[in-house]
């Protein structure tokens, strides 16, 4: 399996007021395509600013990031705009739908940033749509929406340009359990059929009951980072 | 195009707030229409008027005639020449002839111009013929605003009192033969019009004319010492004064305008406020910030092209029928001083149309962009957790 994110020497620090908080310190990790990784630990421990970094919507401090090798610290706002928008999905904790747009164009936005024709547009965000299950909902706001059904769409936004890299924050913490092992599926399925690396930020049980790779995150450091096996809906 | 169909998507799907920008815009862009109609209309009006009533296609003045200096009508008269008399006869030109005098109103003296006219005249609008055939009593006429200040209509006696060439001061009462009713004050208040040859005996000043006015037929020629003053020169007060008008109307349309902008710009600063998830989720899905940018600024564009279908939906109708029935002027605006109509009918010009719309388009994507450019400075993270920055 190749690998698709590399991580050395890793730090992050903010300003606070006059001083600095040090977010994530030293961290050494790899990632291979197809992964099924969550970052768990506790708030504060610095997993967002992790998956944000690999997301390129922040920059280290110190070490090195590179995601399908373009080193994210390198790149300019076109570049790292671009990796997000060809390669990379975003799942959040809030769903951050668009509330003025429909299913339909919150899932065809991403695809409205790559040009794609309107035809085959239209059928990838319904094929999407189909994948969630919400192809019936194409025509309705996100406000009519149930929790589980946003979220069903903002994967189906995240997944409809076929990108290499989910990254989720919290996806499942405002969701019942019921909803939560739906998505979870959801996702499941994407990554098996599709080879997709998906890496969580998370401390929902539920959640790691997916995955096959857990690290643990304790005041910015790797402290523990373990495979495991599945295993989904208990 | 992107840009252009998220902002139209965003701002129809902002409702009420997109419906209260564009009126408040649309608003202002119809009254900055219409006001510059009743300007033009107004311009349009006095000059058209002042033509027709007192200029002509312009005037031959003697040397040192100075209309606004009364002193100078002593000397700045002389006889028509041959050639002056034949064009008058062919109705090119038509003298006039002024001195001061005094009137008698009510048996109070007060200071006049007497303005002498040949009653067939046909190159002014002024009402001359009712100068003709009053044989036995002297005739004048008057304008409306001279009637109402010396409290006088027709038929009413007017004892008039001047000095002729020599100096030598002579009387008679005259009778006002008519009143006529027209915008151009400067031919109106204080002034007496009596038939040429009747001031010619008064002033012992046979064949002489102080100023001739020149009709459409009027082609030039050397008529030295008569200087020939052309339309340009002879309204050159008037276009003074409308674009001092116009100054003054564009500080109050102007105010509107910021007025409406400020909404806009309002609406913009608070969106990037209230809307930092849906900008944080634009840069996550790979829009970059400028882009971000532009879709904010181009919301602004948006809201004014909106603003003007609008103004043009209701703004048409109501500025054809203002048009049509024009806007009655108060009844103290008549002493201005100026020509002013007792209505004004507003003219809408393509080029003023397309100026205000160009301006409203440009200002409010100006007023967008500005607070839109912090985009370009927000921290994705920080946005897309909604912090306000």
């Amino acid at each position: 399996m190749e690998t698709i994110i590399q991580i050395d020497k890793l730090t992050k620090r903010f300003p606070v007021g006059n001083g600095e908080f040090t977010a994530l310190k030293d961290i050494k990790l790899a990632f291979r395509k197809g992964e099924f990784t969550g970052f768990v630990g506790p708030s504060g421990s610095g997993k967002t600013t992790l998956l944000n970094i690999i997301g390129s919507l922040d920059t280290p401090t110190e070490g090195e990031v590179s995601v399908l090798g373009q080193d994210v610290a390198r790149l300019t706002h076109r570049q790292s705009a671009q990796l997000r928008n060809q390669h990379l999905g975003f799942i959040f904790q809030t769903y951050n739908l668009f509330p003025v747009y429909t299913v339909f164009e919150n899932v065809e936005f991403a695809l409205l940033l790559q040009h794609i024709p309107a035809a085959d547009r239209r059928k990838a965000v319904m094929d999407a749509l189909e994948w969630v299950g919400l192809a019936d909902k194409a025509g309705s706001k996100p406000a009519q929406l149930s929790g589980g059904e946003g979220q069903r769409v903002a994967i189906a936004r995240a997944m409809v340009k076929r990108p290499a890299i989910m990254l989720a924050d919290e996806p499942t913490a405002n969701l019942d359990s019921k909803n939560s092992h739906h998505i979870l599926q959801t996702m499941k399925q994407l990554n098996k059929e599709l080879n997709t690396t998906f890496l969580f930020a998370t401390h929902d049980e539920k959640v790691m009951g997916y995955l096959n790779r857990i690290i643990y995150l304790e005041d910015g450091k790797v402290v523990k980072d373990e495979a495991v096996v599945a295993q989904g809906m208990p | 195009m992107l840009a252009i169909k998220l902002a139209i998507k965003n701002i129809l799907g902002a409702g009420l707030r997109t419906f209260l920008n564009i009126a408040v815009l649309s608003f202002a862009f119809v009254v900055i229409i219409w006001h510059n109609g009743v300007i033009d209309g107004w311009n349009r009006q006095a000059r058209r008027d002042t033509i027709e009533w007192e200029i002509g296609q312009g005037q031959l003045w003697l040397p040192g005639y100075d209309p606004l200096d009364y002193l100078s009508y002593q000397d700045a008269h002389a006889p028509l020449t041959e050639v002056i008399n034949g064009l008058v006869a062919q109705e090119q030109l038509a003298p006039i002839l002024l001195t001061q005098a005094s009137i008698f109103p009510q048996g109070r003296m007060q200071g006049a111009v007497l303005k002498g006219i040949p009653p067939q005249q046909s190159l002014l609008k002024i009402p001359t013929a009712l100068l003709e055939g009053q044989d036995g009593e002297a005739p004048a006429l008057i304008g409306k605003r001279m009637a109402e200040s010396i409290n006088m209509k027709t038929g009413d006696k007017l004892l008039i009192r001047w000095r002729d060439k020599n100096g030598a001061f002579d009387a008679l009462e005259a009778t006002i033969v008519g009143v006529f009713n027209c915008n151009v004050p400067t031919i109106d208040g204080g002034q007496i019009w009596l038939p040429l040859e009747q001031l010619r005996t008064m002033l012992a000043m046979p064949g002489e004319a102080t100023m001739l006015v020149a009709g459409k037929e009027y082609t030039g020629g050397d008529m030295a010492p008569w200087e020939f003053k052309g339309q340009s020169f002879l309204l050159s007060d008037l276009d003074m004064i409308i674009q001092s008008k116009k100054g003054g109307g564009a500080v109050i349309y102007g105010l509107l305008f910021i007025i409406a902008l400020l909404a806009i710009f309002d609406t913009q600063v608070l969106s990037i406020f209230r809307r930092q998830k849906e900008i944080g989720t634009y840069i996550a899905l790979g829009m970059t910030r400028w882009q971000v940018v532009g879709i904010f600024t181009v919301e602004g564009t948006v809201y004014s092209i909106l603003a003007i279908l609008l103004g043009a939906l209701y703004g048409t109708p109501l500025l054809l029928y203002l048009s049509k029935v024009g806007w009655a002027m108060p009844s103290g605006s008549t002493d201005m001083g100026i020509s002013i109509a007792e209505r004004i009918y507003p003219v809408y010009g393509a080029g003023l149309i397309g100026f205000t719309v160009v301006l409203v388009v440009l200002a409010a994507t100006v007023v967008s962009f500005l607070p839109a450019r912090k985009i370009a400075r927000l921290n994705p993270t920080d946005a897309l957790k909604g912090k306000i920055q």
